[in-house]
Parts: C-alpha cells; structure tokens; sequence
C-alpha cells in the first residue's frame, strides 16, 4: 500500500499537508508523534472514515484518487481491509462470536457454520474463545479489544489499520493486547499501527514514523530511529517521553 | 349512608339502601358486560392497529431522516409538525365531521384508525429518530470497517440497539394511546367509554360507571406495563453485565 500527498482540511484548518508513506507486505509500521499531529486522522482517511481532499492511494497495484473516491472503489479496498479503534467500537447488541462472524455472514455473504469456524478459531488466537458467547458489556477492555482484533482477522486482510489500540486501556490490560499483536508481527501480518507504546514500536515494528503538526517528520528503520534519530524535533520528543 | 334516628323508619330505610346497592350492582355487572364487549370490539383491535400502523410510520419518518433522503426528510418534518401541533381530538373531528365537506366519507372506525396511526406515528417518529441517533458513530464505523454497506449495518447493528433504546418510551406511547382510544366515542366509535356512557344515559348512575370503566383501563395498561417489564427484561441481554445471561454456546 502506497500513499501519495495526502492532504485533508477541517474547514480552514488543513492537518494534513502531503503525506507520502509506503507500507510493503509484512511490513508492522509505528507512527508516533504528539497528540493533534495528524496521526488518527492519517489512518481515518487511509480506511475513508474522513474523505482526504486529495491525494493518490496504490492499493495492491491499483491506482485511486483520494479526493474523488467512488462507493464501489472504497467497498472494494475495505474488503481487504481491516481496523481496529482506540475504543473497540464492537457491536453492542451482538456477542463475542457475533461480532467476528458479522462481517463473513453478511457482508461476504459466507455460511453461518463456516463462519463461525473461522469465528472461533480466531477468537482462539486472541485467547478468547472461552467468551464466545458474552456482549462486549460483559467483557474487560483488554478482552474487548482483542475481540476487535479477531474481529479484524476474520475478514482475512491484507492490512489491518491499528488506532491507539492500547490508549483506552487500563494499564495492567495494555500487556495482553500488545501479546497478541506481537504474534501477529511474528506472523507476518502487515501492519499500520498508531501507537504510544514505545517499547512496541521499538521492539515489533520494523519501521517508525513520527508525525507532527500534519507532516512526516521522520522515518526510518525502528532501531535506527530510536538510537539515532537524526531530526532534532525526534529527538525533542523522544525525550519528552522518556522523561515522563 | 344516613342514619335516621327515628326507630320507625328504620326497617323501610334498610329496604330501600338494600335495594339501592341491589339495583347498582345489576348496574355494574350489565356495564361490565358491555364495556369488555366493547373493549373487544374496539379498543383493543383499535389499539393495535392504529399502533402497529404508527410504528411503520414512525420507523419511515425517523429513518429518512437519520439517513438524511432528500425530500422524504423534510417531508417527515413537516408530517411531525402538524401532527404533533394539533389536538388529537380535533384531527378526529376534521376527518370524520369535516372531510365528508370534501367528498371524503369514512367509516368511524376506519377514520379512527388512521387518525390514531398518523398522530401516534408523529411522537414515536421522533422516538425512533432520537434513538437511532443515540447509537455511538463508532458502531457504524466499524460496520464499515469489517465491509458491510449502510444497509447491512443498519439492518444488524443500529436499528436493533435503537429498538431497544426506544422501546420503553414507545412503551409510553402505547399505554397512553391506550386511554386516548376514549376520545373516539365523540366521533359515533362504540368503544368502551361509549359503551359506560350509554348506560349513564338511561341509568343515571355516572359515579359508579365511571369508576367502573376508569377501573378496566387501568387494568389494561397494568397488564401493558407487567408486558413492557418482562419484554425490556429479555432485551436488556447486552447491557447488563450479569454473565448468567450469556449461556456460552
């Protein structure tokens, strides 16, 4: 997946100002950068939740313009796509299995039996099998999101968009979570992850960028990056974080 | 009762007071009669229909607007509007004493049905609208994000969340319109309010009818609320944090 001047304006206030970012297959990538940098809004308009007012996405080959977006062409990318949100956003009226077979059964249209299958072998993966049958209410936010994460796995992406996976979690919750993306990392699973865990952009991802005020300040392989940053406003805040 | 403390009287006053209550209790029981035939043949077949007719109703109004369709969304404003501005009872009268003006002659019955479903279909519309609304943005986001269109998601995820939001205040809606049905026995509807009244009439006997028919709406909307509770029980799975309630498999 490629991005090409990416820009995108809320009103007058432009946060984006021409993102260019590569993201090859197997690639686990970490944006970082202070709160209001662009980061989310970076991915919402990577996965079309906010329409970019230009730019150019090479999705798989194909080449879209992100200004003029048709429905079909955006159904067509996000059936390859997956997210997962900084508040889990799971279905609230279905359970656990429900929430990862919904997008096979009736968006793809796949059999109920074999989708819960495939429901329940990826709930096995994020440790959540025993809860199949629980509402999102009944669960842990920790168990919650990694419901979400089965939930993004079902669909067989071919990327899977990260938005502060962990930033809503309850400290001691934030540990189970990054496990299981950890193993996703393992498995070669391509990966688009917003994140303020530093320890997981710096020992999982294999490249970081760092974001600020709607530009790419930087970018780089993950350990270069952080013993070696070579812009000072890097510098700046990594260690604003290790200060804290 | 009077107590008159001349020794004479006293037997004949018994008589009369025993005959009294007699005489008042045939009442009772005839208008019984009466009244639950007519809550059979009308109240409650109207009760239904004009809500059952109310809720589609309602269902189109609040989607086209929360789904924002050109035309059909100011068009569902404006229905609102006047059906929520005027009085109930004169809608009643406008389409059964004053529509026969312009050629449109209804059966009082029929014309109470489809007053009661497009006044009633003008609150709960805006029930529906408010609780469809009330669904967090990010359950359509996600719905979007695992591939599903607006369709689908609406269909799986927002309307059954919104249902259940809205269902005690439509709860509301259904007990109240329950009572209102009272109103159409000014319109020639025998219901049964007509049916206490009737017997008023030759019986002058308003005190103890009243009560009576006063006492069968209240039995029926008891029976309504007891249904509400036991229904919002059985909907309320996913949000209550029991875990009894979610039997895994």
């Amino acid at each position: 997946m490629e991005i090409r001047k990416l820009v995108k304006s809320f009103g007058t206030n432009t946060v984006l100002h021409g993102i260019d970012l590569t993201v090859n297959k197997g690639d686990v990538v970490a944006v970082l950068g202070p709160s209001g940098s662009g980061k989310t809004t970076l991915l919402r308009c990577i996965n079309f939740l906010e329409k970019a007012d230009s730019g150019t996405m090479i999705f798989d080959g194909q080449s879209y313009d992100l200004g003029q977006m048709r429905r079909n062409q955006i159904a067509e990318i996000r059936q390859k796509t997956a997210f997962v949100f900084q508040n889990y956003n799971l279905f609230a009226n279905k359970t656990a299995i429900d929430n990862v077979t919904l997008g096979l059964t009736s968006a793809r249209g796949m059999e109920k039996s074999k989708a819960r299958d495939i429901g329940m072998e990826m709930l096995e993966k994020v440790g959540m099998a025993d809860r199949a049958g629980y509402y999102p209410i009944q669960l842990s936010g920790g168990q919650q999101q990694r419901v979400a994460i089965a939930r993004a796995l079902a669909v067989n992406p071919e990327i899977i968009y990260f938005d502060e996976p962990t930033s809503a979690l309850d400290p001691e919750l934030i540990g189970e979570v990054l496990q299981v993306m950890r193993q996703l990392a393992r498995e070669g699973m391509t990966m688009l992850v917003v994140t303020h865990e530093m320890n997981f952009a710096q020992h999982v991802s294999n490249r970081v960028i760092f974001m600020e005020k709607g530009e790419i300040v930087e970018e780089g392989e993950a350990g270069a990056f952080f013993e070696d940053p070579r812009e000072e406003r890097t510098r700046a805040f990594l260690r604003s974080i290790q200060e804290r | 009762m009077f107590v008159i403390p001349i020794k004479t009287f006293q037997k004949k006053e018994k008589n009369t007071s025993k005959k009294m209550s007699e005489r008042i209790w045939n009442i009772l029981i005839e208008g019984f009669g009466k009244i639950m035939l007519a809550s059979i043949q009308v109240t409650i077949p109207l009760t239904i229909l004009g809500f059952g007719f109310a809720m589609i109703i309602a269902m189109f109004m609040a989607l086209v607007q929360y789904a924002g369709v050109p035309v059909l969304r100011q068009f569902s404003r404006i229905y609102i509007w006047i059906f929520r501005g005027t009085p109930l009872l004169v809608q009643l009268f406008l389409a059964y004493y004053g529509f026969p003006r312009i050629g449109i002659v209804l059966n009082s019955f029929v014309c109470a049905v489809i007053v009661f479903s497009l006044n009633e279909g003008a609150y709960c519309a805006e029930i529906m609208r408010s609780a469809l609304e009330a669904v967090p943005e990010g359950q359509m986001e996600a719905g979007y994000c695992v591939g599903m269109n607006y369709l689908q998601i609406m269909w799986h995820v927002v309307i059954p969340q919104a249902l259940r939001t809205a269902f005690p205040p439509l709860s509301n809606s259904v007990i109240a319109m329950l009572k209102d049905t009272s109103l159409v026995a000014e319109i020639t509807v025998a219901d049964m309010f007509m049916a206490a009244q009737k017997i008023v009439g030759r019986t002058y006997e308003p005190l103890w009818l009243y009560c009576e028919v006063a006492l069968i709406y209240l039995v029926f909307s008891t029976v309504l609320t007891f249904v509400q509770r036991y229904c919002e029980k059985k909907l309320s799975a996913y949000n209550s944090r029991e875990t009894e309630a979610a039997s895994v498999k």
